[in-house]
């Protein structure tokens, strides 16, 4: 494996630096982004990189599951503060929570108890990542459906009242856009899957590959994660449109947009 | 025929307490200024805000249904319809389609636009099929908020003929009207809205 020094990092961050005279040359007024974002990348990952170090060392299943949990709490916020109308209270951070918990609990423990193994199966070097590329597309699905509950409902209110005022039930009235919102939250993972290999080599392997393994190996391991993210994002998507559907509705099949923001 | 619908204590943080009683086979017009309370008051009866209080039809309780059994036996129009599917025959259900087509022509609104798109129909035509959409499910009751609001003297006469042909038939009907005329010609029992209050006509 060729391991890099900081002189290549910093050869490579002439193009960020390249990018800003552009932004700079042309008015873009972006430079100021450009590096504010540059800079925290560095140091939120190789902040990352030293606590990871930090946990592979300590090889403790507390540890491992306390790293889980914070980026699981991450990613609900994450999840919650997407839509323009948010859940008043903490219902919504209750949702993504639930939502969030659910999609990996179940897809990484399929992913940890079968095809990967690790000994001890706690092993943090696996748990730590395969949760930290779920929680990637259960933010993607989850945020995406819920984003598409909360804002069709908002926008359809006179259409779902007007059909709840003539006796069809709640759940009924919203059937459409659930379905609708689950195909959003859907729309990435298809789209990742169909265009890996062909339009863009997946991080994973591509990583993988310059770290030296086989790579048909490295492709099996990819084809495992994208069947993997495809089962997070699915149930994600579900979960969090049945949650935010049902909390926005009461006993009385009213529609509740006063729970919103 | 004379049960009909009995509110007794509805309230809510926003409206109330109303306690009245609407026979069978009558009519009670509400008018009043807006944001009175009126649109309120029909959405509390209809069940679509949280309330408290409790609400008959023909002696059959609200809290003994379920909220859309409730609201089948006494449905409730809005003043402004809202449509969910791109074309208006998708608004009923396929078994009751003739029925709502010839209901319709007698409102006065056509086949073409009975066939054509929900966003291609006037206001007027709106209004009136979205009380359609309510007249087919053959209710002992109706709420209709301003039903004929937008509507020219001719369709207004239509609707309101299909109205008393209703009453007469033992249904019992509350609608918002802005029009003191309405009233009379229904022969409805007046009440109006004054700052979320159902007071009697003078």
């Amino acid at each position: 494996m060729i391991s890099l020094t900081p002189t290549d990092l910093a050869l490579a961050a002439l193009l960020v630096a390249l990018d800003a005279g552009v932004s700079v040359a042309l008015k873009l007024q972006l430079h100021r982004q450009l590096l504010w974002a540059a800079a925290r990348m560095v140091v939120q990952l190789i902040a990352v990189g030293f606590l990871l170090r930090f946990v592979f060392a300590l090889n403790n299943p507390w540890a491992t599951l306390a790293i889980v949990v914070v980026m699981g709490a991450i990613a609900s916020r994450e999840i919650s503060a997407r839509p323009v109308h948010k859940f008043r209270g903490l219902a919504g951070l209750a949702i993504s929570g639930a939502t969030v918990a659910l999609a990996t609990v179940v897809t990484a423990g399929l992913a940890l108890t079968t095809a990967i193994r690790p000994h001890p199966w706690f092993d943090p070097r696996y748990a730590v990542s395969l949760v930290g590329i779920i929680l990637g597309s259960v933010l993607n699905s989850g945020s995406l459906t819920l984003d598409g509950v909360v804002g069709g409902v908002w926008r359809e209110k006179p259409a779902i009242e007007a059909q709840l005022g003539l006796g069809v039930p709640f759940r009924a009235a919203t059937r459409p856009l659930q379905r609708e919102a689950i195909r959003r939250g859907l729309l990435p993972i298809i789209n990742q899957m169909s265009a890996a290999g062909l339009i863009t080599l997946p991080g994973i392997m591509t990583g993988q590959i310059i770290a030296g393994m086989d790579p048909v190996e490295a492709v099996k391991y990819q084809i495992l994660l994208m069947f993997l993210l495809a089962g997070a994002s699915g149930v994600a998507a579900l979960v969090i449109a049945e949650l935010t559907l049902r909390r926005l509705s009461d006993g009385r099949q009213r529609l509740r947009l006063d729970r919103l923001t | 025929m004379a049960e009909g619908l009995v509110v007794s204590d509805l309230r809510s943080a926003l409206a109330g307490p109303f306690t009245l009683k609407v026979p069978a086979g009558s009519i009670l017009a509400i008018s009043g200024a807006s944001g009175a309370g009126k649109s309120l008051f029909l959405r509390m009866v209809s069940d679509l805000d949280p309330n408290t209080g409790e609400v008959s039809l023909n002696g059959v309780a609200r809290s003994s249904q379920t909220a859309d059994a409730w609201r089948r036996s006494l449905p409730y129009v809005a003043a402004e319809s809202g449509w969910w599917a791109p074309k208006v025959v998708d608004h009923f259900p396929p078994d009751s389609l003739d029925r709502a087509r010839d209901l319709s022509r007698r409102l006065g609104v056509e086949d073409t636009p009975f066939n054509g798109p929900a966003d291609r129909l006037s206001t007027g035509e709106r209004q009136r099929l979205a009380l359609v959409r309510a007249l087919i499910l053959d209710s002992p009751g109706l709420l209709l908020d301003e039903p004929t609001a937008p509507l020219d003297p001719v369709s207004t006469a239509k609707v309101e003929a299909v109205l008393l042909e209703r009453v007469a038939a033992g249904t019992m009907l509350v609608l918002v009207s802005h029009d003191p005329a309405q009233a009379g010609r229904l022969g409805a029992r007046r009440m109006r809205m004054v700052d979320r209050k159902l007071e009697d006509e003078p």
